[in-house]
Parts: structure tokens; sequence; C-alpha cells
């Protein structure tokens, strides 16, 4: 019974990690710029499409038409050449190989590029409307960026493959000195989980020890004073929606290996990533990533089947019960502060 | 209470009110009613026949759609006389002449249904009522076929059934106007269990985790009772939703469960994902019970193995057809098919095809449209020719009754669409059962008068 | 106390007209036929209901797509079980879409502005997670609920033998099919528009609109604010449950995707396209979308190659590649390119587009109160 439960733990903080992460960005527009991003889900998807994009172009293959010979259902046979590995031979193969993490390197300028444009284009113009209004245009955007991905990469999953190296699972049991092959774990959640954990750190710590993030932690507790003071705190804000864009595409990309990606997935997230964000308390950062893993541990333990006797079908409604019931009980979230977004 | 301060009373409003739809509510009703009187519902008048096609186009089932499409196309010219004819010199017995359905061009309309039960019933009675379809055909989840089915048995529409596997389907659904060509649950349980009791022995353990919906539960159903039959044991049946994307939290129970085989009762990107995280989980590799650890989908398709990639290889299936099959039938069938499109068929391609040659040949047999003389053609009608050996449409609960394939994922694929090897052809009598078994009432066969 | 000025009737004149009328005015369009012409009247129905509460209280709710549902399997249970007749489905829809509202407003109404929207988005996604599994015995899950020829129908039988086949949906012995199908939804259009231009003048009206202006305000001067507000969702519940029974009866069958999130995402989509506040805009932006989703999605290729046929040899190529991500399976991208649009530059929707041209029109002279369309301006 030890290990399920162990093993139940270790997926939920893997799920948490990811819930977490998506939540991170969410909350980060919201607590510096205060504006309900119902966007956020589509970044992901984009910051996936990103990772297609990149292994679509380094395999990138000529076809030639071999006439002579016909494939067993009568047409001519194709030929095919990769053409990163003519060019630049094992680095290509490895470059195809690892084409998920490297695809990060084309992420991140992507992704920061398409948040700061929609920042500036036009979240900026709706600080001061209703909360509302900022989830109806978002909402809008959100449609908008889906359909263009599903006119350019149609409806259907594309997969990307893990590299070759970090598929299958690894004896975590055995590293802790229990019995081999009790609890293994796949070695790319394990990666997804510190890639969370290394990029959630990463954001605190830019928050906490740099002058950009004083001040921008500054700004987000009052706005017109900081500005004031002279300093230009919207430009600031606009390099952490694109920030927020960067972390919602880098999830979206590490994302993909374990779950193909299509134009719809980021709606599929969109859902989730609010209610981690409502159940932590809106604006507040550690409040996203803990409301992120509480979720996640519920949910894997909610599946199992001996608690599914009890209450059937929890677990397919446990994360929207857990919200309710926060809510009702501490109206503002786990961390959240008074009078945030109930007008 | 109201009271009307300025403008007519109460009273005058009523009556214009009622005159206005007087007005304007019963002439269009009655200058219609010529459109519709007709002997029954969309009698093709002109000289060409409309089918409907309800494909997903988008959704979960998206890529049977689009290659369901792709077979209508086909079947249709061939039906027109068009192309290189196809399967119609290769059926026997037929009535099809390569001139259109009863001297009328067949035309076609398309409906997307999303993969939504809702959505296909809403596009069927467009196709219907808009667009005058005699025969609506397609669908590639059971939901969308006992949806559209029902419809079609109201309307008086004859419905040829896509890729459905639901026992539901020809069971307790079964309606008189819709007709399955496509396997089911059932059969793949009694097809496929004997060979993986062959193959991994008599003395298992399986752990069945299961799409939480009616063809999960049938399936599931089926494939315990024919396991279990031969020995094996069941540790325990796990539902889970329908586009879970991530099945880790119901995968790590698995593991030490004491199963040593798990059964995947998923379809579409539901069983991708599930293949694919139970191997990233390593249960390909695991020994459990001194036994290899095996996997098993008792339904794959090839488009299927292909997004699942290299986790197929090796893993038992049922399947309704295949493309490499070696019978005149699917030899014809592949070579038109890859000629027009530059790939080998599916099986729901194929299964489209095939049920849009048999309806218009049972027009042709009853010498006309009227869809009580068609279904008559088509009941009990014995064939051959199709690809899938002698083939009985059976009366008694319109399900197609024909040999059933055992497939396993090809280890050494020449090509990406050579993902699977036929290792199995089990004979129609071994998979034949009794239709009272479902339940269900086919319903009367006259016109519905709503049409 | 309710008294119905003169503009109010014009417009309610107007509406019920272009409403009986759409067969007819429609048919240049493609849209004539029954299905679509139901469909835009039940919407319509769906879209009026939402907007008694976003509309006037400013409580968005993005989980309305629930009561639809539950009216809709409701609808079908009282087909299975009490008789084939659309009165008692009705009647049983509404009582039971009303309950749920009540409950689920009676917990969602505790909070406001985004946690309420998340209250009942939770209890939507839980509706429908549930319809698809553990409640199947109930809603037949994915299959959706249909009629069965073993249904009891204990009402029908009671007063005659069972027909062979399966029975359709009659008022009083008359079916509805077809165009009656359409009228009879349209007398419920025209109901419900009724009253909802009754309640957006009477003294309730105006409390509700006082709560989205300033609920802080409203609770000084010593309103209990909450009964409002929960009368207002139970309305606006009830109307959701009218329309999913209507649909129910032009066409027997309850899934359980019209209560995902996504179809309540579409409520909110045609109420703030049409214009929310007004009582003319849900219906315009109910219509408009589902004309978009059955006519626009229709159109293909072959069809602009004949409309662009008029432009040279080569640029009608590129008229047809462009246009063709737009319309047919792109007809979902228009609809949301349309929409940031109008959030962006019309935040008061198609109406406020209308009243800004006539105002236009109007600026020589005349005082802008004579088109019915502007009876109601948005908040």
């Amino acid at each position: 019974m030890f290990e399920v439960i162990f093993l139940q733990f270790l997926n939920g903080l893997d799920k948490g990690g990811a819930y977490a992460l998506i939540a991170l960005g969410l909350t980060l527009v919201f607590g510096t710029l205060g504006v309900v991003n119902f966007a956020h889900g589509a970044l992901f998807m984009l910051g996936a499409f990103c990772a297609v994009l990149f292994r679509q172009l380094i395999t990138f293959e000529t076809v030639t038409i071999d006439p002579t010979k016909l494939s067993p259902w009568g047409a001519p046979l194709e030929v095919r050449a990769p053409l990163v590995q003519t060019w630049f031979g094992d680095f290509g193969a490895v470059l195809v190989n690892y084409s998920v993490p490297f695809s990060i390197l084309l992420t991140i300028p992507v992704m920061l590029v398409i948040g700061i444009a929609l920042e500036r284009g036009i979240i900026k113009h709706f600080y001061k409307r209703p909360h509302a209004e900022q989830i109806l245009v978002t909402f809008g955007l959100a449609i908008v960026a889906q359909e263009i991905i599903k006119s350019f990469f149609g409806p259907n999953p594309i997969p990307q493959p893990m590299p070759e190296g970090l598929r299958g699972a690894a004896d975590i049991g055995a590293w802790l000195g229990m019995q081999a092959n009790v609890i293994t774990y796949p070695i790319w959640r394990l990666v997804y989980f510190l890639f969370a954990g290394v990029i959630i750190g990463g954001v605190f710590a830019f928050l906490q020890f740099t002058t950009f993030g004083l001040v921008v932690r500054a700004g987000m507790a009052d706005r017109e004073t900081v500005g004031l003071l002279g300093i230009n705190i919207d430009r600031r804000f606009t390099i952490m929606f694109g920030l927020a864009a960067v972390v919602a595409g880098m999830a979206g990309v590490m994302y993909t290996p374990l779950l193909p990606p299509n134009y719809h997935i980021g709606m599929d997230f969109l859902v989730l990533s609010f209610v981690v964000v409502v159940v932590g308390g809106m604006g507040s950062l550690p409040g996203a990533v803990a409301a992120g893993f509480l979720l996640g541990i519920l949910q894997s333990f909610a599946s199992m089947t001996q608690i599914k006797a009890i209450v059937p079908g929890i677990d397919q409604i446990i994360i929207y019960l857990v919200a309710v019931v926060i809510l009702l009980v501490r109206p503002r979230g786990l961390f959240g502060r008074r009078g945030v977004m109930e007008a | 209470m109201t009271v009307f301060k300025r403008g007519p009373s109460r009273r005058r409003v009523l009556q214009t009110g009622l005159a206005g739809i007087l007005a304007t509510g019963v002439a269009p009703l009655i200058l219609s009613r010529g459109a519709w009187a007709q002997e029954f519902c969309n009698n093709p008048t002109g000289d060409t026949v409309t089918f409907g096609l309800n494909l997903p186009l988008t959704g979960a089932y998206a890529e049977e759609g689009a290659d369901e499409q792709k077979a209508y196309q086909l079947a249709i010219q061939h039906l027109n006389g068009e192309g290189d004819g196809g399967l119609i010199s290769v059926l026997t017995p037929t009535a099809l002449k390569g001139n259109g359905v009863l001297g009328k061009k067949v035309a076609f309309v398309t409906s997307d249904s999303q993969t939504k039960a809702d959505v296909a019933r809403a596009g069927a009675t467009r196709m219907i009522e808009r667009d005058g379809a005699i025969m609506v055909s397609g669908g590639s989840s059971s939901a969308e076929a006992v949806a559209v089915q029902g419809l079609c048995q109201e309307m008086g529409v004859i419905f040829m059934a896509g890729l459905t596997h639901s026992n539901d389907t020809t069971g307790k659904d079964k309606k008189r106007y819709g007709f399955r060509h496509f396997f089911n649950a059932y059969q793949s349980g009694i097809g496929l269990a004997p060979a993986i009791v062959k193959a991994y022995g008599a003395d298992r353990r399986a752990y069945h985790l299961t799409a939480d919906y009616t063809w999960g539960w049938t399936q599931e159903e089926s494939m315990k009772a024919a396991t279990e039959e031969l020995g094996w044991e069941t540790v325990q049946a796990v539902r889970t939703p329908l586009g879970a994307g991530d099945f880790s939290q119901f995968l790590t129970p698995v593991l030490n469960s004491g199963a040593d085989v798990l059964i995947l009762n998923h379809y579409g990107n539901d069983m991708v994902n599930s293949l694919t995280q139970a191997v990233q989980f390593g249960m390909r590799d695991r020994q459990t019970n001194g036994k290899n650890f095996e996997i098993v989908v008792p339904l794959f398709s090839e488009l299927m193995a292909k997004g699942a990639g290299a986790n197929i290889k090796g893993i038992y299936g049922t399947s309704n057809w295949h493309w490499n099959l070696q019978d005149p039938g699917t030899i014809a069938f592949t070579k038109s098919f890859g000629a027009a499109y530059g790939a080998p068929p599916s099986q729901a391609a194929h299964t489209a095809y095939v049920q849009a040659l048999l309806y218009a040949d049972a027009c042709e047999r009853a010498g006309t449209f009227y869809p009580p003389e068609v279904i008559k053609a088509l009941e009990g009608f014995e064939f051959d020719g199709m690809g899938n050996g002698p083939t009985l449409y059976r009366a008694e609960d319109h399900q197609c009754i024909k040999n059933v394939l055992v497939v396993q994922g090809n280890e050494s694929p020449t090509s990406e669409y050579d993902v699977l090897n036929v290792v199995q052809e089990i004979p129609r009598d071994a998979v034949a059962y009794d239709p009272a078994i479902f339940g269900g009432d086919l319903g009367p066969a006259e016109p519905a008068p709503i049409c | 106390m309710l008294a119905m000025s003169r503009n109010d009737l014009l417009l309610f004149l107007g509406f019920t007209i272009a409403v009986l009328a759409m067969p007819i005015w429609l048919q240049p369009f493609g849209a004539a036929y029954p299905d679509l012409l139901q469909r835009f009247t039940i919407y319509a129905i769906l879209a009026v209901g939402f907007n008694i509460l976003f509309g006037l209280t400013g409580y968005l709710s993005f989980g309305h797509a629930a009561f639809f549902g539950v009216g809709s399997y409701a609808a079908v249970w009282s087909f299975k079980l009490l008789s084939m007749d659309a009165i008692p489905a009705m009647a049983f829809a509404i009582v039971v879409s009303g309950i749920f509202a009540l409950l689920i407003g009676y917990v969602s109404l505790r909070r406001s502005g985004i946690y309420f929207s998340i209250l009942t988005l939770a209890f939507a996604q839980m509706s429908y997670n549930l319809a698809y599994s553990v409640l199947t015995p109930i809603t037949n899950g994915e299959t959706g609920l249909q009629l069965d020829l073993a249904d009891p129908r204990y009402l029908d039988r009671a007063f005659s033998a069972a027909p062979a086949g399966l029975p359709s949906p009659t008022l009083l012995g008359a079916p509805l099919t077809g165009y009656a199908g359409f009228y009879f939804c349209a007398g419920f259009l025209i109901i419900a528009f009724f009253i909802a231009q009754r309640i957006t003048g009477s003294p309730f009206g105006m409390m509700l609109k006082g709560i989205k202006s300033n609920q802080t305000r409203m609770n000084y001067t010593g309103f209990n604010t909450k009964p409002y507000t929960l009368a207002a969702f139970v309305i606006s519940g009830m109307y959701a449950g009218l329309a999913g029974a209507l649909l129910a009866i032009t066409d027997p069958l309850a899934g359980a995707e019209r209560m995902q999130w996504t179809a309540s995402g579409e409520v909110v989509l045609m109420t703030i396209l049409g214009g929310a506040g007004t009582l003319v805009g849900p219906v315009i932006g109910a219509w408009l979308i589902k004309y978009f989703e059955n006519i626009f999605s229709a159109i293909n290729d072959s069809i602009l190659t004949r409309f662009f046929a008029f432009l040279p040899e080569g640029a009608d190529h590129v008229a047809v590649t462009i246009a063709s991500k737009f319309v047919g399976e792109g007809w979902f991208l228009t609809l949301g390119l349309v929409f940031v649009l109008i959030v962006v530059f019309l935040p008061g929707g198609i109406m406020e587009g209308v009243r800004r041209i006539v105002g236009l029109f109007n600026r020589s002279g005349k005082t802008p109160r004579h088109t019915p369309a502007q009876v109601q301006p948005a908040e």
C-alpha cells in the first residue's frame, strides 16, 4: 500500500508542478497589470506549437519520386531525405532527437514578441475598462489565436517525440534504497517537474532579488506612487506581460511530449488554470503555486479506485469541488488579498 | 396589474398579434406544403440523387472523418462511372451499372459533426431538410451513430453507419432505418480473447482502463467476459474520463496492482495518449508475476497506430479491415484509393466506401428509392468481394456478419502506413452471435409521415 | 404598476412581426428552413434570459449552459415517463431548471466579480462531467438521452394504446415538426421577450440595474440586494431551461455537450455581440452566431470560386485562398475577429453601433427617441 500512495503522491507533485507553472503566468499578469487574461491558455498553446514548428523546420525533407518502383498501394515510391542530417551530420541527428528542449530557444523570442505585441496592441487599452470586458476581449483573442493555428496545422494533435535518452521510466525506489521495480516513474515527467521548479524559482528570484523586480513589486502594491517617483512603470509592466507569455510558452513546449498538442489544448488548460489561480487567491504568486500543488495532489488521489469506490465520480469533479469549497470558506482564496476583483 | 397608459388595449394587441400569426405564419406553411408532399422523404425528382455525409472533420476523431470523406468521394465517382470503377466490378452479386443510381447521378453534401452527437444530429437534420439528402452516412463515434440513426428512423431516411463499434448500435438502440457494416465490441472480445490467451498464456491477471461512456463499457464487458471464459482473472476495471489527456494518475495504480496485462478500452486520441503514457511508465519493459507485462488494445485502427508510433509495435488488437489483405476486393480498393490520394485507405475509409456502394446497390436491386423496399433489399443480403470475405447483412439487427481481423502492431514497418500485421482472420461463424442477447427493437419500416 | 409606453409597444410589435415573418425575410439568406429557424428562436430565448442576469445585474455567469442542459434532460424525461405532449415537458423543465438555478445561485451569489464567474463555471463543469460519467443512468452519457420504444409514458398510455414506432413530440395531439415547431418556439420567444421587456421596465428591473451600477450604495440605502440578484439568477435559469426544453421538443435528444463551458461561452458571446443590457441585442447576437455556424460554415471553395469569378485570372485564386481561411471551417476565426473588434470598438455591441448610426442621422435637430431599437439603451 505504501508504494501505491507514494506513487500517487509523486504523480500529484508532477501534475501540481504543471498546474502551478500555468497558473504562475496568469497570476503574474493579473498581479502586475490587473488584467484577467483569458488568452493565457492560448499562449500556452502557441508555445506548444513553437515546438511543433521547430521540429517541422529541422525535419524538413527533400522528396524525390522514384517512378520505377511502386508502393504497395500503387503510388510511385517517394524517397525522403532529411535536410538537417545531410547538412550537419551527427549534430543534426542530436538536434532532431532533442528537438523539444532545443525549441525553447525559438520559443523565448517568439513568445516575448507575441506577448509584448499583445500588450501594446490591445491589452493596454483595457486597463481602465471593467474586468468583464477584459475577459471578453482576451477570450476573443484566444479564439482568434487557436483558429489561426488550426488553419495552419490542422485540427489533429501532432505528436512530439521525447528525446531518445529520456524515454522510459526511472526506478526511483531503487535510488531511495527500496526494492527495485516498485516505484518507477517516467523520466520526462521528472524532467518536467524539475523544469517547473526551476522556472517558478527563477520567477520568484527575479522579482525578489533584482532592481527590476523590486520596482515591479512596488508597482503591484501602489502603481500611482511608483509612477509619481518618475519611474516608467508602464514599460516594466509590458515586459512583465512578455515574461508571462514566455513562461506560458515554455510550459507548453515542455508539455508536448506528454500530450500531443492540438489547437484546442489551450482552452482545455484555461479553465483549470483559472480555478488554480482563484483557489490560490487572485494576484498572489505563492498562492498560485500552492494551489497548483494542492489541486494536483488531490486530483491524483481522487483518481484512485479505493477513493472512487466511496465517492463515485469524485475524480471528475474534485478540482471544481475544491474551488467551490475554498471560495465559500475563504472568499479570497488561500492567499488572496482583500478587495481584489470583487467589484 | 397591467395598465396600458397610452396606445391600444390589450385586446387589440392580442388581435393584431393573432392576425400577424395567421398572415405570416400560415402562408409559408401552405406554400411549402407542395414541396413536402411526396410519397416519401426527399424522393429525388430531378436527374440527381443526394447523399448526406455526416463527417467528424474536427474533434477527437477528425482524422478518421477526413479519411471517410475521401472514401465517399471516391465511391461517388465510381458510382457515377468515373475513375477506375473500384469495387463495383468486384462486388458479387451486384446490380450496379456505373451510371449513377437508378439512372440518376449521385451528388453529395457534407456536414462537420465535430465528433459530438448533438452537432451530428443537427447536421443530419440540415442535410435532410435543406439539402434533400435521400440517405445519410458517416459518423465515427457510436454516440453519433446512435443519435443520427434515431433521427433517421423518425424522418424515414436510411442511415448507413460509418465507424461505430459499440454493441448498442445494432443492439439495444438498433433501428429499422440504420445499417452497420462495421463490427462491434462483442465480436472484438470473442475474436481477440483466444489469440491473446494463446500468445500470453491462460494464467494472466488483467487490469482494464476504460473510456467512461457506453462504447467503453460495452467493450470492457465484452473483453472481460471473453477473457475470463478462457481463464484470465480481472484485477480491476477503472473508468477514465473521455478526453482526459493525461492518464498518469490512472496508470500509477496499475504498477503495483499485481496485474500483468493492461487492457486499454480507449479509442482515437485517448488511446494514443494512454498507450504512449503507459509505455513511458515503462510498462512494456516490466516483469510482473515472473512474466512480461503486456498491453492489449482491443480496437485499433491504422490511423491510431500511426499516432502512437513505435509504441504500438507488437500490441494485439482487432480491426474491421486492413489494406494489405490479399483478396481481390481489398487489392482493388487499395489500388484505387492509393492512386487517388497517395496513401492507403484506413478501415474507416473502407467501411464508408462499402456502405455507399451497398446502399446504391440495394436501390438498384429494389428498383426504387422508396426506403421500405431498399430496407428489404438490404436485410439478409449476402454478398462477397468487399474485402472481408463473404458477408451477411443480418435481417434481425442490421449487423454485418463477416470475418474479424486480429492484428498486431508491426515490429518492422516498411513505410509509415505499414503499421499493422494481420495475424489471424477469424471466420465469421466464430464471431456470429444471437442477435437477441442485446435486446432492442428495430421499429417499423413504414416511412414517417412527418418529412 | 406596470405601464407599457408607446415605444415599448412599438418595439414589441415590431419584434413580433420580425420573428413571425422569419420564414419570409430569411429566404434570400438561405436560412429559411425549419431546423435553423427553430434554433434561431431557441437560442434567442437563451440569450434573452442570460441578458436578464448579465445585462441587468452585471453578474457574468460562465455556467449558464448547465441550466440549458438540465432543461433538455428534464424535457426528455418527461417524454419518456409521462407524455409526448410538449406542455408537461416544458413545465417540468422550467421547474427543474429553476430549482437547479436556485441551488447554484444561492451558493454562487455569495461572491461577486470574477469569483462569481468561477463559481458558476465550476458548478457547470461539475454538472457536465457528472452527466458524462457517473450520472449515465439518468443522462445516457456520451450517447445522449433519447426516446425509446420501451418507455412507459404513463400519461399517454392512460388514454391510448402505444402506436407503432417511435412517437414524436406533440402539442395537444398536433405534431410539432417543421414549421409548426418553429411557430411553437417563436410563440415562446415572443412571450419570453415580452416578459423580459416587462421586467426591464419594472421597479424590480430598476433595482437590478441599481445593483449593476453600484451594489455597495444599494446596500447602504438599506436594500438587501441578495434576493433581487437571486431572483434574476433563477429567472434567467428558467429561461435557459425553457430554451433547453424547446430544443428537446424540436428534436427529442439531450446530450451532455450542451452543458460544457464552451456552450456557456457561446451564450456570453451572443449577448455581448448583440449588446448586453439591451432587449433586442442578445436576440440579434444569437441569430448572427447561429447563422454563422450553419450557413457561413457551409461556404466552400467552389462557391468562393464562383463568387470571385469576376476577378482576373490569378487574382481570383489568391482571393479564394485568402477568403477560404475565413469561411467554411474557418468561420470561427471570423467570429473571433468580429468579436474582438466589437469588444474593442463597440463595447455596447451591435446595438450600440445601430444607435451611433441612428444618432448620426438624427443629429440634425430631432430627438433620438423614435426608433424602436434605442428604447432600451445599454447601461
